[in-house]
């Protein structure tokens, strides 16, 4: 390692979401269940996928984009999905992959 | 002659030793049919050999068709199709579907070749959100693809579905293209999942590459009930019989 080479494991959360017109019926199966919950007034039901990793990087933009390509390559397919990245912070020393934070 | 026919293997893959089977029925009904009746006295009957190929494999030099076969892959973890794209199969899959090599993806395989941009579209859970296990109708649409090559235009057939995520969907822009190209290759005529298009099956631009949903090889054998899987297994196995013939 060289000076200013400092790395950094960074907590990342990688949002997929079915992309806006894809139809959902898991949501919509979901949404008609509520009324009968007695919960009114909650609607528009999508249901995505939340993966969380780790990330070494520089900063955080680092993280941010090794996080993005790897949502583009795998975690997300295109065609119906979309992803939203957001880095949480510095991981803690402790953690570990899998503990709840 | 001997054409051989790789179907591949994917950790999960579970239809694999159904298709090599059936793709023997469909040989061995082959040498009995009029057609051969009509071949040269000496022309040999058509030997068809199909076997099983790991998904570590690179190569898949040799072989004169590539079947990716039903099963849940990699668990359908991701998404079905999504980890097994990323399999070392699978680039060779691809040279050899670009070199125009007959490429046939049933059910999970279908999933796997949308995965890996080898077909359009996406494959997502069904419309009604059921597993459907069922015979359904399905018509033929092309008979320009290495999968309906012997069948006739608008032939009805009846196949077994088996899938959760088998409805098919792309953007309006990919489905007019579809239409344009002439790849839409098969549509169910009672539309069990929510397809865009009553979609059952498409083609790439060359029709060398096909993906379906039904199962053919479950509709070889009079004992399953269904033989109408015959006609597609068998347009594939005159491909793979011309891609033999094909100069070194």
């Amino acid at each position: 390692m060289r000076p200013g080479d400092a790395r950094v494991i960074y907590e990342v959360l990688v949002e997929v979401r079915l992309r806006p017109g894809i139809a959902d019926p898991q949501g919509a199966t979901i949404e008609r269940a509520l009324p009968a919950l007695d919960f009114t007034g909650v609607g528009t039901v999508r249901v995505g996928k939340a993966i969380r990793l780790t990330v070494e990087a520089g900063d955080e933009d680092g993280a941010r984009e090794v996080a993005t390509a790897v949502a583009d390559r795998l975690l997300a397919n295109p065609v119906i999905e979309d992803s939203a990245v957001t880095v949480l912070g510095v991981a803690d020393a402790a953690a570990r992959i899998g503990a709840t934070p | 002659m001997t054409a051989r026919i790789g179907v591949v293997v994917f950790p999960g893959s579970n239809c694999e030793h159904d298709v090599v089977k059936a793709l023997g029925l469909v040989a061995a009904g082959a040498a009995g049919s009029a057609d051969w009746a009509a071949a040269p006295a000496a022309a040999p009957a058509p030997a068809v050999k199909a076997e099983l190929v790991w998904h570590g494999e690179r190569s898949l030099a040799g072989y004169d068709a590539v079947v990716l076969p039903g099963g849940f892959a990699h668990g359908d973890y991701l998404r079905p199709g999504a980890l097994a794209r990323f399999s070392p199969v699978m680039e060779a899959v691809s040279v050899y579907a670009a070199e125009g090599g007959p490429v046939v993806g049933i059910c999970n395989g279908f999933q796997v070749l949308t995965e890996a941009g080898l077909l359009p579209g996406a494959l997502q859970k069904n419309r009604g959100l059921r597993f459907l296990c069922t015979t359904v109708g399905v018509t033929v649409c092309t008979t320009r693809t290495v999968l309906t090559g012997a069948t006739e235009p608008g032939e009805e057939l009846r196949l077994p579905i088996n899938h959760f995520e088998g409805n098919f969907t792309c953007d309006a822009a990919t489905l007019a293209v579809l239409h344009a190209e002439d790849r839409v290759v098969l549509r169910y005529t009672d539309n069990p999942n929510g397809s865009l298009d009553d979609i059952a099956g498409v083609c790439n631009q060359a029709g060398n590459v096909v993906g379906l949903m039904p199962h053919p090889e479950r509709a070889c054998d009079p004992m399953t009930g269904a033989t109408d899987g015959v006609g597609l297994l068998g347009s594939l196995l005159e491909a793979a019989l011309r891609h033999a013939s094909l100069p070194a």
